[in-house]
């Protein structure tokens, strides 16, 4: 069985209004956004609708966009019944970084969300155990956002001014 | 420790906190279990990972493309070239680049091959956590047969920095041909008697059988992909339901278990074995149909010329020059693109805003998301059935922590 695209947004418009937009479609994998409000009861009739069946949370991570002082979280579902997949995004402002947690619907939030705080300082509100999963406990930055230098900057023995890093 | 409640039949006065790892012959790898111990039983697990982590999303937002496939290497290493190929498959869908159908079908063979020797270090050292060394060491021989093949088309056996965006560095030599014929011809000998060895074996049914399952539903949930799902029952395979590298074409089955047990999973990689040796087959078998010495797409801007034009020739050098020092503009894009790895869906979420190196990069690894349930599933299991358990899920500790 296969999805129709129109018919997914057409019913996923008519449940959420104006809380969806930006449906586009790169590289063939339906893509729009929505807001943190929205994300959990969006994600919640995705998985619950019985014809669509988006029961499988491939991935969750974020981006960051230092120009607009926006970070990014993306959302991979995928319906496995249909093989169809849908990339989610919700835009939050680098100064209030929360949003509510998907591990309510999938235990493989979890860890997902550890790893996106971890690195991106996205505070997942209401996750069971939001610590830092990779980096060591105690550090202070959060190293995938784009003003993390890549190498100590104190540095002086490396000088790759030339290969443009 | 005061919050655990033993149960009223415990013969145990007080619980013991055992440090399983994170140097322990028992955990392939380095990653930590804090395990809450009733005597030998486990009352509550918590995975500590991280400990090789090397910020590889980090390092990829700062490197030209091609650059990228050795930090992929690194991930499960005990597959590398599933990486670096799923690296380039996604690249080349960035670029729409089209790669020649010999291209598609060398990569399955090497692919397929990677798969095998994932297979066959789980289910050896599976052998070995539950007592029978033997077995590991017949499937070792063989391992090292495939690095052989590895070492023959690229030069490296475990990080293989396999290829490049495009297609292959060089052609397959006939040695190279030679070893995977010899390798169709004798390998499958010594996987039966391994299977001989195992599947009926009293002893290795004991210690696997309803150990560490997990039903269908609960896998879903927790993000299983690969053979570890398809033990439970759930016939995904990105081969099948997307496929890439012209997978389509091929026939071959994917093997489901029924439990999600140890057993089950033990019994979904022996298949798929048998199974990547039927694929290298047909595609050996195909390769020799097409036009001999193709062996990557035609994309000046993006593959490496040969190095005697780089030598003789003006437009070779200069776009030498542009590869090597990652002056290449990549175009803008969002994408995703997953492949089959060896554990189960090895995703890249790419985003390229142009320039020389990614804006984004982010690997769907999938043991890191696997691993997770591992708490749950050894929660009131023997600490004995647990590094079972915890061998079968085949963690890498390389594609744990990216």
């Amino acid at each position: 069985m296969a999805i129709a695209t129109e018919k997914l947004i057409a019913d996923l418009q008519s449940s959420f209004g104006s809380a969806l937009s930006n449906f586009e479609q790169p590289y063939g994998l339906l893509t729009f956004q929505t807001n943190k409000d929205s994300i959990i009861p969006v994600l919640k009739y995705l998985n619950e609708n019985e014809e669509y069946r988006f029961r499988f949370l491939t991935d969750v991570c974020a981006v960051h966009y230092p120009a607009t002082k926006e970070l990014a979280v993306v959302y991979h579902v995928q319906s496995m019944e249909n093989n169809f997949r849908v990339r989610i995004k919700v835009f939050i402002p680098e100064s209030n970084p929360k949003i509510p947690t998907a591990t309510v619907l999938y235990e493989s939030a979890n860890w997902q969300e550890r790893e996106t705080y971890d690195f991106y300082g996205v505070l997942f509100e209401g996750h069971p155990n939001l610590k830092r999963i990779l980096n060591v406990d105690d550090m202070v930055a959060f190293p995938l956002r784009k003003e993390h230098p890549l190498e100590d900057p104190n540095r002086i023995d490396k000088n790759d001014t030339y290969f443009g890093r | 420790m005061a919050h655990i409640q033993l149960g009223n039949d415990s013969l145990e006065k007080e619980t013991t906190t055992l440090n399983l790892g994170p140097t322990h012959p028992a955990t392939h790898g380095v990653f930590q279990n804090v395990l809450e111990m009733d005597g030998e039983r486990i009352v509550s697990a918590v995975s500590t990972i991280g400990y090789i982590h090397r910020a590889f999303e980090k390092i990829a937002e700062h490197r030209p493309y091609y650059q990228i496939t050795p930090l992929t290497d690194r991930l499960n290493y005990c597959s590398s070239p599933i990486n670096n190929f799923g690296w380039h498959l996604t690249v080349e869908k960035l670029l729409n680049i089209e790669t020649p159908k010999r291209v598609d079908y060398m990569r399955i063979i090497i692919m397929e091959l990677a798969r095998i020797s994932d297979h066959l270090i789980c289910n050896g050292i599976l052998g070995v956590d539950t007592g029978a060394f033997t077995g590991f060491l017949y499937l070792m021989q063989e391992r090292e047969n495939i690095y052989e093949i590895y070492e023959e088309i690229c030069g490296a056996r475990l990080t293989t920095n396999f290829g490049r965006v495009g297609g292959f560095e060089r052609d397959f030599n006939d040695i190279a041909i030679l070893k995977i014929k010899k390798f169709l011809a004798t390998f499958p000998t010594v996987m039966k008697s391994f299977e001989d060895l195992f599947n009926r074996n009293r002893i290795f049914i004991d210690r696997t059988v309803g150990v560490g399952a997990i039903s269908a539903e609960k896998a879903l949930n927790y993000g299983f992909t690969g053979p570890c799902l398809r033990a439970t029952g759930v016939d995904y395979d990105v081969r099948t339901a997307n496929p890439y590298s012209s997978y389509n074409e091929f026939d071959f089955e994917i093997p489901v278990g029924t439990n999600g047990d140890t057993y089950d999973r033990y019994l979904v990689r022996n298949e798929e074995i048998w199974q990547s040796l039927r694929l290298i087959e047909q595609a050996l078998a195909k390769m020799e149909k097409e036009p001999k010495g193709i062996f990557h797409a035609d994309v000046p801007a993006y593959y490496l010329p040969e190095k005697q034009d780089v030598y003789a020739n003006m437009e070779s050098l200069i776009y030498h020059f542009k590869i090597v020092m990652g002056e290449v503009d990549m175009p803008k894009g969002e994408l995703y693109n997953a492949v089959e790895g060896g554990n189960g869906e090895l995703g890249f979420y790419l985003i390229s805003e142009g320039g020389r190196s990614p804006y984004r990069l982010h690997f769907r690894r999938p043991c890191f998301i696997i691993y997770q349930a591992f708490a749950e599933i050894a929660k009131g299991s023997l600490l004995s059935d647990a590094i079972v358990t915890m061998s079968s899920l085949n963690v890498i500790a390389g594609e744990l922590d990216a």
